[in-house]
């Protein structure tokens, strides 16, 4: 059973390693802003998959931090290229 | 499996730290430091580290990000104008 | 043994939801057709990998009794309610960034909502 947990968050890194490939290609800032918002949510649920696989349940805590943390950043940088954030 | 999950994630660190050095636009480069430092976090997690993950990313994710992003704001966005 | 069935189908619809919001990303022309594919897809197949974690911590509760699988399902499902608000709360921000910086949809000829704005 653990194999497959672990299957299920190696096909998770893969996939962020080819959405790496849109924010080196993409054209425009914004483009590169869904990428880093799509690795944001992949990666939070790579961490929930291995806090099955290491059977620690602290380890989820992170997850909850890191998908709040990563939106701040993400709000950041759009106020910034929407040109609300003042001079 | 684990090591093939190791070496996935260090990849995509050499990917994003390249991008960050040869990246002309400076706010480009700030959202790919960004990448970086959640998958650096993702690296102190499958160490099994999850204190030092949750200081990376509440420090790489919310407070660096911001930081350069105002840094920008006061200078120029492209590496090399003068103005 | 049925748990474990249920735990292969989330797993199973997680995964291929999110590739193929990272094949949206990849194909699709313009930052908002990226936009909708990323966001939508990503958060559905996020939502059913979590679930599956939920299952097997219940199923575990249920089989053992330990009480820690309790909290892994809450935890998980604190996670969960996070992760759905702020990727819609994100991509709405985002849109409306692209759109403040004066980017169109590629064959677009009329822009209502700039029209709006004036």
């Amino acid at each position: 059973m653990t194999d497959i947990w672990v299957a299920a968050v190696v096909v998770l890194v893969a996939l962020i390693v080819l959405t790496m490939v849109r924010l080196i290609a993409g054209p425009t800032v914004p483009d590169r802003v869904v990428a880093l918002d799509a690795i944001n949510t992949l990666t939070v649920a790579a961490m929930i998959l291995l806090a099955v696989i290491y059977e620690q349940i602290i380890f989820v805590d992170v997850a909850i931090v890191y998908a709040l943390l990563s939106f701040v950043g993400t709000l950041f940088i759009a106020k910034y290229i929407g040109g609300e954030l003042g001079q | 499996m684990i090591d093939i999950l190791n070496g996935l994630v260090l990849i995509g660190l050499l990917v994003s730290a390249l991008f960050i050095v040869r990246c002309r636009d400076l706010l480009s480069a700030a959202i790919s430091f960004g990448i970086f430092s959640f998958l650096l976090s993702l690296e102190f997690y499958i160490l099994q580290a999850p204190d030092v993950a949750i200081a990376e990313a509440g420090i790489g994710a919310g407070l660096t990000t911001a930081i350069f992003i105002v840094a920008i704001r006061g200078t120029t966005r492209w590496e090399g104008v003068r103005e | 043994m049925i748990a474990d069935t249920i735990i292969l189908v989330c797993i199973a619809i997680g995964l291929v939801f999110n590739t193929l919001g990272v094949i949206g990303i990849l194909r699709f022309p313009d930052v908002y057709t990226r936009l909708h594919a990323e966001t939508k897809t990503t958060t559905f197949g996020t939502i059913f990998l979590s679930l599956a974690v939920i299952v097997y911590a219940i199923s575990r509760l249920l089989s053992d009794g330990d009480a820690q699988f309790l909290t892994l399902s809450v935890h998980t499902f604190v996670a969960l309610i996070a992760l759905a608000f702020t990727n819609a709360t994100g991509a709405h921000a985002i849109a409306r960034a692209a759109h403040r910086s004066g980017q169109v949809p590629s064959p677009a000829v009329i822009d209502r909502y700039s029209e709006g704005d004036a």
